[in-house]
């Protein structure tokens, strides 16, 4: 029971994201919404996981919060920097 | 359940992505349905499938497409209105040739459908004896299709080779000069 309303209210907070998300308005509510709704898939994966019955696939669901992780890096620098890897002309700062 | 909600997600950001005109959020919004793609093929039991849809989909082709926008421009050219019409009337038709190919499949999950029943079975009762390992994925990928296996190492080796021949060099050149110089 207490997996259906799980599954319910993350299912909602992931619609509160997606307007975010598609209506912007600023470059940093975008950020936050693809950064929060990676976390809201891991979090669908591991309690689907549990609706069946079968919580194999929990180690996965880690997995892909890793790679959501790599995304939010490589859109904040794009952010930051406009670019992904160039050698900075700055010694101290090293290669962005 | 869960599923029917996860699609009907991707269906919104699908329109979303061809609505919106700034094209770093369309960037997002690709990350974002990858990512729905990755919990709907996990939901579906096919896991792999989607793995390898979280790591490129969501993970490296973001990081390309941030980079593309980065040597270009993230505003969208937008194109004629008579030319939008017959590119829809195309992807309808593309859409409903494709959809009617999926009618004479198999249902989902169907034990007599043909995939169950070509070396599958074989695979299973055989394969602890043939090779050997515990994993019957494993032995299939790394045995009974292993020189699959070793031409798609083969391809993806020479892609590697390919972008880093022709990226790789001249970016590092200055640095060894600095290098050099700091040493010197």
């Amino acid at each position: 029971m207490i997996f259906e309303f799980a599954a319910g209210a993350v299912i909602i907070a992931m619609c509160l994201v997606l307007y975010r998300a598609v209506k912007g308005p600023t470059v940093y509510d975008r950020i936050l919404a693809v950064n929060t709704f990676g976390t809201l898939t891991v979090i669908i994966i591991a309690v689907h996981g549990f609706l069946v019955g079968r919580p194999k696939f929990l180690d996965l669901a880690l997995v892909y919060a890793l790679i959501n992780f790599i995304g939010t890096i490589a859109i904040s620098k794009f952010v930051a920097f406009s670019g992904l890897g160039y050698p900075s002309e700055d010694e101290e700062k090293g290669d962005i | 359940m869960i599923i029917l909600a996860l699609m009907g997600f991707m269906a919104v950001i699908g329109i979303a992505m061809a609505r919106i005109r700034d094209l770093f959020a369309v960037v997002i919004l690709g990350g974002i349905f990858s990512l729905l793609g990755a919990a709907v093929y996990v939901i579906l039991d096919a896991v792999d499938v989607g793995f390898t849809e979280a790591a490129v989909g969501a993970g490296i082709s973001t990081v390309l497409l941030l980079g593309t926008l980065a040597l270009t421009t993230s505003e969208e050219k937008v194109t004629p209105e008579s030319r939008s019409l017959v590119s829809i009337v195309a992807v309808i038709v593309t859409g409903a040739v494709l959809v009617y190919g999926t009618l004479d499949m198999p249902r989902y999950g169907d034990p007599t459908a043909p995939i169950n029943h070509h070396v599958a079975p074989r695979y299973l009762e055989k394969s602890g004896d043939e090779v050997g390992l515990p994993n019957v994925v494993t032995s299939v990928l790394a045995s009974y299709r292993g020189y699959d296996t070793l031409g798609e190492t083969f391809v993806i080796f020479t892609a590697a080779v390919g972008v880093l021949a022709i990226l790789g060099r001249s970016r590092r050149q200055p640095k060894r000069k600095r290098m050099k110089a700091r040493k010197g």
